[in-house]
């Protein structure tokens, strides 16, 4: 039963952690790097906006997930579209700037246990025998919440069908008239404050350490991965899949094999599977 | 309004030893001769001119990052695979190199060349996954490694968990430390730069720009790219079994992050695909970032961003600026 809980619980999280990435390279094309520093960092804006200004946490939340889209559309203008298209160049650009603001900051001094978010509702309760505070049902509300506002405005709204239309086909789109940088920027924009957005709900579970840029990187992507590389639905089902594994291998393992479940999984999807569950649609161009 | 344009025209000089003729003059062939003497020299004087002990095994280190770098400058701008996790190299070259000196005895220059080619098969394999693959699977699969087997290392307590390895035998003296790295380094300098213009080098070239031109030529891409990251694995494993052996302590440390970004902001400033550049991007970078060493992590920070700038605003890098002035004279020219 805590199994069932506990690993719902982490797929959630996962799913919220994978679907930034699913999303800007989806539509983009750009693998970004920089998700996890992403994540990181608007905990780190969140934290300063409540403990060193004394905003309001609900106000902070906001203000920090708007900073985080408006530095997502900042890197893509200033950085990756002039290198778009350039797959080297790509990798290693996005790449360079998480570094940069992870290490950036925790050469600034943010680590230790000082950082913390605090939960959004104290207290818990007992489900089937298993105690689970409010936040982590929290997470899994705000996560079933996200997946279903991304499928309504991907389906029913102007830019969301002209960012599945991006997705599809870029030539295509650009024909019909849709501005594919515009598009790119917003998909980089709504990428990065889903992350912040995943770093805001999941920090107050933990401290908010710099390491923890890297882990969720990896797991983003494994998810993706496994998932199918662009496809948002494929990266959903994944996440349970890996989330469901790495509750299982704590249990019965141990902690530190989390990271290995992920490599693990990617591996293993590489070798039996390479475009993932449900990447039907670009398999011909990435299996040579 | 008179406009005008720039205009460049390869020097007559150039011209005249690009055939057969040069060795007919001692201009010409000083011309072609001059900027590889100028680097070979300059490397085997370096130990010899640097002030102290310190600044000598900052030479090595330049090295061991010059491998580095021409490694991923051959995997990521000669076949097309960029591999951010440089760190995989030395880690399974490091701790190979420690293992079979601390535990079967074997002597460091015994222990590096055997290093370097287990190494290079362990990495092969252990990449072998994602090569069938084209876009970014590589990139992602060799970033994951170091940072997992960090874990690995750390949950099961292998290879001496966090405390490393240490008690592992030196080199015979610091003269042929120095002289083993740099003598490796211009070894596999010109032994890449001979490589790529090999039938081998051609085909892998055909990889990265139409792999379905190599495929429909009967050959077997994965096979071909196999061949190549075991060459750049080697060349890193090498540089992680020499490095075991001048610190004599191997660690989790060699998992660091340091010897992934490192060699890119090299090979991104010296000059991406020319392979010397590379290791001007070393001889560059290395000192610099020993110079900032109190500032701890700023050095990535500062790794990074200019690795940004360079991308995106100097793509060619000091080597190929170089190469243009040496080689062309550029004039103003009506239109």
């Amino acid at each position: 039963m805590d199994i069932l809980i506990y690993g719902t619980i982490n797929s959630i999280s996962l799913a919220l952690m994978a679907l930034g990435f699913a999303l800007v390279y989806g539509i983009s094309r750009v693998p970004n790097f920089s998700h996890g520093a992403l994540y990181v960092i608007t905990g780190f804006i969140a934290w300063s906006l409540l403990r060193t200004l004394g905003l309001n946490y609900l106000f902070s939340i906001i203000l920090s997930i708007i900073a985080i889209g408006l530095v997502g559309a900042l890197i893509y203008q200033f950085v990756l579209i002039r290198v778009r298209g350039m797959a080297i160049s790509e990798i290693i650009a996005s790449y360079a700037i998480g570094l940069a603001i992870l290490e950036g900051l925790r050469w600034g001094g943010f680590k230790g246990t000082t950082y913390t978010l605090p939960v959004f509702i104290e207290g818990s309760i007992t489900i089937g025998g298993i105690p689970v505070d409010f936040h982590r049902l929290l997470v899994v509300a705000i996560g079933a919440a996200v997946v279903t506002f991304l499928w309504l405005f991907t389906h029913y709204t102007r830019i969301g069908l002209a960012l599945r239309g991006m997705a599809q086909d870029e030539r295509a789109a650009l024909m019909l008239g849709i501005d594919s940088d515009f598009m790119a920027i917003v998909a980089m924009a709504s990428g990065a404050m889903l992350a912040g957005l995943a770093g805001i709900v999941l920090l107050p579970l933990g401290n908010i350490v710099v390491e923890k840029g890297y882990d969720v990187l990896i797991q983003a992507i494994a998810v993706c991965i496994v998932g199918g590389l662009g496809s948002w639905m494929g990266a959903v089902l994944a996440a349970f899949l890996i989330g469901f594994a790495q509750i299982l291998t704590v249990v019965y393992l141990g902690t530190h094999f989390q990271m290995v479940v992920a490599l693990l999984a990617i591996i293993l999807t590489l070798i039996l599977r390479p475009s993932g569950l449900f990447g039907r649609q670009k398999e011909l161009e990435e299996r040579v | 309004m008179e406009q005008r344009r720039k205009e460049r025209i390869d020097r007559g000089i150039k011209v005249r030893t690009d055939g057969l003729y040069a060795v007919m003059s001692w201009r010409e062939l000083s011309y072609l001769t001059l900027p590889r003497v100028v680097l070979i020299a300059g490397l085997l004087i370096l130990p010899l001119v640097m002030p102290s002990m310190y600044w000598q095994r900052v030479i090595s280190i330049v090295c061991i990052y010059s491998l580095l770098a021409i490694s991923f400058d051959l995997l990521a701008h000669f076949v097309g695979l960029v591999s951010l996790g440089g760190a995989l190299f030395i880690g399974v070259g490091g701790y190979l190199s420690a293992i079979m000196n601390t535990s079967f005895g074997f002597p460091p220059l015994l222990a590096i060349p055997i290093a370097t080619l287990v190494g290079a098969g362990i990495c092969t394999v252990l990449l072998l996954p994602c090569l069938p693959l084209r876009g970014v699977y590589f990139a992602i699969v060799s970033l994951m490694y170091p940072l997992a087997m960090t874990r690995v290392i750390e949950a099961l307590d292998i290879l001496g968990g966090t405390d490393g390895i240490m008690g592992i035998d030196s080199f015979p003296n610091r003269w042929i430390e120095q002289y083993f790295v740099i003598l490796m380094v211009l070894l596999f300098l010109f032994g890449v730069r001979r490589l790529v213009n090999l039938d081998l080098g051609l085909v892998l070239r055909a990889v990265k720009d139409n792999d379905q031109a190599v495929r429909a030529s009967g050959m077997s891409i994965t096979f071909y790219k196999a061949v190549a990251v075991f060459i750049s694995s080697a060349m890193g494993c090498l540089g992680g079994a020499s490095i075991v052996h001048i610190y004599m302590w191997s660690g989790m440390s060699l998992f660091a992050l340091d010897f992934s970004i490192l060699p890119i902001a090299a090979t991104v400033i010296g000059g991406a695909g020319t392979l010397v550049g590379p290791v001007l991007g070393c001889l560059i970078l290395v000192p610099v970032s020993e110079l900032l060493r109190e500032f701890g992590t700023l050095r990535i920070v500062f790794y990074s961003v200019i690795l940004v700038a360079f991308i995106v605003f100097r793509s060619e890098g000091i080597m190929v600026y170089g190469q243009r002035k040496y080689h062309q004279i550029e004039r103003w020219v009506k239109v």
